[in-house]
């Protein structure tokens, strides 16, 4: 502690020796830090004057290097007046700089005023500077029942290159509670607020170092590593994968680890442990998952309504300093929402930062991965962040889709701002999976089919091989019989059909006619049955079914006699004007025997089916 | 009219009998296969997509690095994350078919395209050869009875609580694929018998290759089958089809199962692989006799060749037998198989083995619960495969009756049982409902004639004795149709209850209901696990009781000292020792194991019965300051229902690390040893 004072003491001395380095006057200067919560805010309002005759434009900024190597976010408005309509501000530009003649112990940042500055001009402008890891743990070990102290150290005197007419600082702490903080004159106190100041004519680079010790058991949710893997669906989602690896960044805890007590008082034995994360994910997120590498988790809870949806998750167990865990949160979005088109091209307009309350991410990797087929890819995002491109192989693709990997480290939700991807993407390439799905079921179906319809024996000489074939012929030749007789029996049910016109209407001749077709018909197909029958007798593996077959036959022959006896019967009979019942008893007997032999081939039918 | 004129035009579309039978037969395929492989995912639907249990999570890990390095790799993985400070040559110590059937499956998806996860594919592993067993039950049945009895088994064994119970998405054990090989091979041989054909011969010997690959049940197969030829030789049905069957199956099948590492050369080593080889030598006598039976036309010289061939077989093969197991060649049988065999041996002689629950003899609940109307339908099959004996009927009769045996030496060998069960009893079903219909259809048909016959009485006269029995057996058929099908239909409906009710619970997950009815999640397992995986450092070595050994290097990825490979009892004994011995002389073993982390599971605040309460001083660690339940003085035990005595336990060398939320799982970090000045 006490060497680390002395190198600023050094330090100061160092700087008040160098010369001013423009005739700019900073004629106020307010500045709020932020310490209510582990990502320390710096708010600073600056009025600048130029004093000297020439035209100034840019304004320097000065942080010293422990300061300068925690800064994640730097930005400079125009300052509005209280109580205005907040405008849309545009951020007034801030690079790096690297002026001469300046101590290497700083860092430099210039600040470019929206018009020159003549002489006796002044401007006034908010700067918002975001540190992590800021806030150093003191003691660095704590048990389970102590409370977290942290240290933060800046200085009580606005550091610039330039002479300070006006300042004061006022530090922002989370709670009355405060270890210890350096006095100096004009020094108060005010529930959980420090003020510093006024200061008055200060000169160039004046330090006063400052340390402040206090409680804080607000959570140091530190990200060391997320991946966001945003993937764009033209079927209408845009998938949000995030993997965390996340750390306690707070004082280590050591010791026993009790539940008993954890249990019986959270807040004071357990006080520094976070036992929640809070993501506000945007409106009309769906599909949400919370888990990590040995499943899922169960514990959070999801509310939502129009404007957004906020997503609270638990850890697995209570996160106390030092400890770690490691999940993966996923929801999808809908696309119209962030998938939009302009001069041809389609961009995506997305937040870029984790949706967790105040997260601190030391190194995020972004990838928003396209659909196969997408070309001419362009990144638009507002702060430098390193680029590259990969491809990933996901379900259905053929060379992979792109994926554009956009890293940045030391992020904070300031960064949490909107970046635009460009590609181009044809609509057609969009039917390419679903066209591969059918054409894989139909491939498939089509082997099914040849499969069934092929022969694949080998051995076309072997006896089985040869046995089966003539049986399938011996098959094929019982089908045909088996289709001449069901014609017959069909010309027999026609023949019945005319009988029965002929009772209802007394045509003799059209039944006559029938008669006649049928006749023709059935010689006909007797005749094609008298080939297939000969094959069945020279066959030698029809041997079991031929009494079958030729019984079948016979029978449909017995029939067909049946059934012509008695058309004749009945015909006479209208022909002799005989009255309907005297015809009836004449057939009735017929009629019987037509049943039964009907139902033997039939059944004769059916038993030679089931071969 | 219209009726014939639409009948008309869908003549050409209309079906031959025997197509729409075929059409029916492949439907009803298709929707058991989909039906077996759905009503595993209950405890995908109700939990998630996990692993289950115990062993499964080995398994996982396996398949993983299999996935990862490669198959050589795993082939030589010399695991320093299990048994510390032994270590494990996992590779030479499993069965790798499961992993590799995994591996293989997640390959051909990423093949074509489809960027599964290699978890998914684990956990739907069983399932899809759920599927898969369905299909060969189906051609099982077809081969040994009809193919309306394959049918039948094919909807039984898709639904069996006996199956379902190993098989449900996330089991992911080696008997997932092991009973589908077990069935897979019988059918095959069963095939090879029938058809005398070398190429289904030889597809038995690869089916076998399969299962020995599987599973260590394969023990089973390499008994049963030998079994079942002496059966055939005996009762005279030996046949030039059997001799090429089984030939082929024990000759390449030995060969192609020594390439397991694990099994290696028991199957020419060991005593429980003898009675293959003793018959596969009795059938080269046989043949040797046959042949000599057909040159000698003489009855009394072969009859006195008989007899001295037959004393010198038996003779030679007894005098090998002696000197092999004398000399050592030959092991003896080994515990479990004892075990199998004599029910009391495991508690007097391997405690390990009798100390798993699965391992206990089975009780009469646990068949109904898991066999449910196939426990009454099996005997009725056995009755309808002796009524018609054959080679296949034989098969499956032997199946069923050694397993049965099995199955109630041991719990979880009603496993193997149930394909048999199934089978047989869908035979029962089949031959009873087919004999019912074909009744019915006959009646319905003479009834008919009846009909059109009308007053006419003279054909009727002489069916007359027919005619009169009908109306009481129609009426007795419809009866006895629609109680079998109410039976089947209640087996359905108690299959679902006991598969969404019993089996599909992952054991890491509990799941409890709430005072107000609501579901109570307890994830002790993992929140204490995956505690190990994120706060402890990488070398950590964890002592726990072997049960959670493979949770814990799967999940929590820190070095064990025991787990549920029991291949050392020494070891075991002496973290047994370590866990029950006093804090002092605990501490020493646990210095001498270089114990950095120990963990125990405790159920006194949530009522969970299935702890580690032997190590009650670390459980009951600050219990006695916790209130457990409403009107009861702190320290109320709930898993045992009683306050406990001593509340004021101190630890020495030993300081809480981490306790989970329920209290179910406590981790004791190891302290360094105090300083000596």
């Amino acid at each position: 502690m006490k060497s680390f004072r002395f190198c600023f003491l050094m330090l100061t001395i160092a700087i008040l020796a160098s010369p001013a380095l423009s005739d700019l006057v900073l004629s106020k200067v307010d500045r709020r830090i932020y310490l209510t919560s582990h990502i320390v805010r710096i708010s600073s309002t600056v009025k600048v004057e130029n004093a000297g005759p020439e035209k100034e434009s840019l304004v320097l900024l000065a942080f010293p290097e422990q300061q300068a190597k925690n800064m994640a976010y730097l930005m400079a408005t125009p300052h509005e007046g209280k109580g205005k309509v907040k405008n849309p501000v545009v951020a007034l530009p801030v690079e790096a700089a690297n002026p001469k003649d300046m101590p290497a112990a700083l860092t430099f940042y210039s600040v470019s005023l929206p018009k020159g500055l003549a002489e006796g001009d002044s401007f006034t402008f908010d700067v918002l500077a975001v540190f992590t890891h800021a806030l150093r743990p003191i003691p660095e070990q704590i048990t389970q029942a102590d409370i977290q102290l942290v240290l933060y150290q800046d200085s009580a005197h606005y550091l610039s290159p330039y002479a300070v007419k006006v300042q004061s600082l006022s530090v922002k702490l989370p709670d009355s509670r405060i270890e210890s903080y350096t006095k100096l004159e004009n020094t108060k106190i005010h529930g959980s607020e420090i003020k510093y100041g006024p200061y008055e004519n200060l000169p160039s680079f004046s330090y006063s170092p400052i340390a402040v010790h206090f409680e804080s058991n607000l959570p140091f949710a530190v990200a060391q590593e997320l991946v966001r893997e945003i993937e764009i669906s033209h079927w209408g989602n845009v998938q949000v994968t995030e993997h965390y690896k996340l750390i306690h960044g707070g004082a280590q805890s050591k010791g026993e680890f009790s539940r008993l007590d954890f249990l019986a008082r959270p807040n004071v034995r357990g006080a520094s442990a976070f036992r929640y994360l809070v993501a506000n994910l945007p409106p009309r997120a769906h599909s949400v998952y919370y888990r990590d590498e040995i499943g899922n988790i169960s514990t959070s809870h999801l509310r939502g309504d129009s404007k957004k949806t906020e997503l609270l998750i638990e850890p697995r167990y209570p996160m106390f300093g030092g400890w770690r865990t490691a999940f993966t949160i996923g929801y999808g979005l809908p696309l119209q929402d962030f998938l939009y088109e302009s001069d041809g091209k389609r961009f995506l307009n997305i937040t870029f930062s984790s949706p967790m309350v105040e997260l601190v991410i030391d190194a995020l990797i972004v990838k928003v991965v396209l659909p196969e087929g997408s070309s001419d890819i362009s990144v638009a995002a507002s702060f430098p962040v390193e680029q590259w491109q990969e491809t990933k192989i996901s379900h259905l693709d053929i060379d992979g889709r792109p994926v554009v990997v956009l890293k940045k480290t030391n992020v904070v939700p300031q960064h949490n701002q909107f970046f635009q991807v460009y590609y181009h993407f044809s609509q057609l390439s969009m039917l390419r999976e679903p066209l591969m799905l059918i054409s894989g079921f139909f491939f498939f179906f089509v082997a099914c089919i040849v499969y069934m319809h092929a022969d694949i024996s080998i051995s076309k000489s072997s006896a089985s091989y040869l046995a089966k074939q003539q049986w399938e012929e011996v098959q094929a030749v019982i089908q045909q019989v088996q289709n001449i007789i069901s014609r017959c029996l069909t010309t027999h049910d026609n023949l019945e059909a005319s009988l029965r016109d002929l009772s209802r209407t007394g045509n003799i001749q059209a039944c006559k006619a029938a008669r006649k077709a049928a006749d023709g018909l059935l010689k006909e197909l007797s005749k094609e049955l008298k080939p297939l029958l000969t094959f069945l007798q020279s066959s030698p593996s029809a041997a079991q079914v031929l009494p079958k077959v030729e019984e079948l036959v016979a029978k449909e022959r017995e029939l067909q006699e049946k059934v012509m006896v008695k058309h004749s019967t009945v015909v006479d009979g209208y022909e002799k004007k005989l009255g309907a019942r005297d015809i009836e008893n004449r057939v009735a007997l017929q009629q019987q025997k037509l049943t039964a032999l009907r139902q033997e081939v039939d059944d004769l039918l059916e038993f030679i089916d089931e071969i | 009219m219209s009726n014939s004129y639409t009948s008309d035009i869908l003549k050409p579309f209309k079906l031959k009998t025997k197509q729409q039978e075929l059409l029916i037969r492949v439907l009803i395929l298709c929707l058991v296969y989909i039906l077996a492989f759905i009503t595993r995912l209950f405890s995908v639907l109700r939990y998630e997509s996990m692993i289950h249990e115990f062993d499964p999570y080995f398994n996982y890990r396996t398949t993983l690095y299999v996935t990862q390095h490669g198959f050589y790799d795993f082939w030589n993985w010399f695991d320093y994350e299990s048994w510390y400070p032994l270590g494990r040559i996992v590779g030479g110590t499993l069965y790798p078919g499961l992993m590799v059937t995994a591996a293989l499956i997640y390959r051909l998806l990423h093949f074509l395209r489809f960027a599964v996860h290699i978890r998914e594919v684990c956990v739907l592993t069983a399932p899809f050869f759920a599927s898969n067993t369905t299909l060969v039950a189906y051609f099982f049945g077809k081969e040994i009875w009809d193919s309306g009895a394959g049918l039948v088994a094919a909807i039984l064994i898709a639904v069996c609580p006996g199956y379902i119970s190993r098989s449900v998405a996330g089991s992911y054990d080696n008997e997932g694929v092991a009973i589908f090989a077990l069935l897979f091979t019988f059918y095959l041989f069963v095939k090879a018998v029938n058809t005398g054909s070398l190429a289904w011969g030889l597809a038995s010997a690869f089916g076998y290759f399969y299962m020995v690959s599987a599973w260590g049940g394969y023990v089973f197969i390499i008994n049963l089958i030998p079994l079942y030829v002496l059966v055939l030789l005996i009762t005279g049905r030996y046949s030039m089809r059997l001799y090429v069957a089984y030939n082929c199956l024990y000759i390449l099948g030995m060969l192609l199962a020594m390439q397991i590492r694990f099994v290696g050369f028991q199957h020419v080593q060991s005593g429980e692989h003898m009675a293959a080889m003793g018959v596969f030598f009795l059938m080269q006598v046989f043949y040797f006799l046959d042949w000599v039976k057909h040159m000698l036309s003489d009855t009394n010289l072969f009859q006195e060749f008989l007899r001295i061939t037959v004393t010198c077989a038996v003779a030679v093969g007894g005098i090998a037998l002696g000197v092999g197991m004398a000399s050592g060649y030959i092991s003896p049988w080994t515990g479990r198989f004892y075990s199998l065999l004599d029910p009391t041996y495991a508690k007097d002689h391997i405690p390990i083995i009798a100390s798993v629950s699965e391992h206990q003899p089975t009780a009469w609940s646990s068949f109904m619960f898991d066999f449910h109307i196939l426990l009454f339908l099996f005997p009725a099959g056995l009755y309808f495969c002796f009524k018609r004996l054959s080679d296949a009927t034989i098969f499956i009769v032997m199946y069923g009756l050694t397993s049965m045996y099995f199955a109630g030496v041991m719990v979880r060998l009603i496993l193997v049982a149930t394909p048999a069960v199934c089978l047989i009893s869908a035979i029962a079903v089949s031959a009873t409902v087919k004999n019912l219909t074909v009744l019915l259809r006959s009646k319905t048909k003479v009834a008919q004639i009846g009909s059109t016959k009308g007053t006419s009485s003279a054909k009727a006269s002489s069916k007359a004795s027919l005619d009169q029995s009908q109306p009481f057996q129609k009426n007795g058929a419809m009866a006895l149709l629609f109680g079998a099908f109410y039976l089947l239909s209640r087996y359905a409906t108690h299959c679902t209850w006991v598969t969404s009710e019993a089996y599909s619970s992952p054991s890491i997950v509990l799941a409890a209901r709430g005072a107000h009815g609501n579901r109570v999640i307890f994830d002790d397992y993992r929140e204490a696990y995956f505690w190990l995986r994120q706060n402890t450092p990488l070398d950590a070595k964890v002592m726990s009781w072997w049960d959670y050994g493979y949770q814990i290097t799967a999940m929590g990825n820190r070095t064990v000292i025991v787990d549920n490979n029991t291949w050392n009892n020494t070891h075991i004994a002496t973290v047994g020792r370590a866990m029950s011995s006093y804090e002092d002389e605990a501490y020493e073993i646990i210095r001498s194991l270089d114990v950095d982390y120990v963990l125990v599971v405790f159920g006194g605040v949530t009522g969970y019965s299935s702890d580690d309460i032997n190590k009650y001083k670390l459980s009951y660690y600050r219990f006695g300051e916790m209130m457990t339940e409403y009107g009861k003085p702190p320290g109320y035990d709930r898993a045992r229902g009683v306050e406990i005595g001593n509340k004021d336990i101190k630890l020495e060398h030993l300081e809480e690390a981490f306790t989970t939320s329920n209290w179910i799982v406590r981790i004791y970090k190891v302290k360094p040893p105090n300083n000596r000045w």
